[in-house]
């Protein structure tokens, strides 16, 4: 194993951030943050619906407020075939619904209270993920 | 109000997902690619907000009402079951293959990039079809 791309300091800065959107949606609006509840949600329940909407868009406008300020570029780098992108966007949709949570609902918000269910969902789809990495390099 | 809140909630995750650039896939992947070369910035992320969500979550969850809603509403499933073990195998699986998880995806729309347009559209097909399980069983 060799340790490469390591950005320590934008990370944690990046990640503190989100958790203070966490800890403000909670105290003041009640809710916990997990992306893909609040995206289904928004498709599928009316419950909320304008709430959601919201915070989708606020979701789409933080990377371009932060282009506005740093006058840098984001750069991406993202898989180009659309089977692989069309699989992956299936299960990532029907699996965080049926397992009632992703990286930010499980990992950050349920892991911060404590929640058991929350940390053996996030160690499975941890290991499963490193798992799947893995088989992909093999091929 | 409460709505002034979602929508800052959303940006400033948002900001948080670009500065942390757990927007890009590929720093993703590079931490779920810790047999070969692995970066382990991710875990940073997850220190960086549960430093700041844990401690505060201790604090107000004793509070009896949130400022700007009636009452505090979360789902306090406590259930070990095989619905979270498949769930979040299918979420890993679907996470390792292309390194989007549903927060950076949504978010990376910004950058009118069509495969993150791609992968969500279809994974909000699989919120679709999930949900249509839910209401019938």
């Amino acid at each position: 194993m060799n340790i490469v791309n390591f950005t320590p300091v934008s990370s944690f800065t990046g990640g503190l951030m989100i958790g203070l959107a966490v800890i403000l949606f909670f105290v003041l609006n009640g809710r916990l943050i997990g992306i893909s509840g609040i995206a289904s949600n928004f498709l599928n329940s009316k419950k909320n619906r304008i709430d959601n909407f919201l915070f989708l868009i606020g979701l789409i406008i933080g990377p371009i407020i932060y282009k506005f300020f740093t006058q840098s570029e984001i750069n991406i780098s993202i898989s180009n075939s659309f089977i692989l992108l069309t699989i992956a966007g299936l299960l990532v949709g029907l699996g965080t619904r049926i397992s009632g949570g992703c990286t930010s609902g499980h990992g950050i918000s349920g892991i911060s209270r404590f929640s058991l269910r929350s940390i053996i969902a996030t160690l499975t789809f941890m290991i499963v993920g490193i798992i799947t990495v893995l088989i992909k390099n093999i091929l | 109000m409460s709505r002034f809140v979602s929508l800052i909630s959303g940006i400033i995750f948002g900001v948080g997902l670009t500065v942390s650039q757990m927007i890009n896939p590929a720093k993703v992947l590079g931490f779920l690619n810790i047999f070969d070369e692995w970066d382990p910035s991710l875990a940073f992320v997850m220190i960086g907000a549960l430093i700041i969500s844990s401690p505060f979550f201790q604090i107000f969850k004793s509070n009896k009402k949130p400022f700007f809603a009636d009452s505090f509403s979360y789902s306090n499933n406590k259930e070990l079951n095989k619905k979270l073990i498949i769930g979040s195998s299918l979420f890993g699986a679907g996470w390792g293959l292309v390194g989007l998880c549903p927060g950076p995806a949504i978010a990376s729309l910004a950058l009118l990039n069509i495969g993150s347009l791609f992968f969500v559209i279809t994974m909000f097909i699989g919120f679709y079809i999930s949900n249509l399980f839910e209401t019938k069983s």
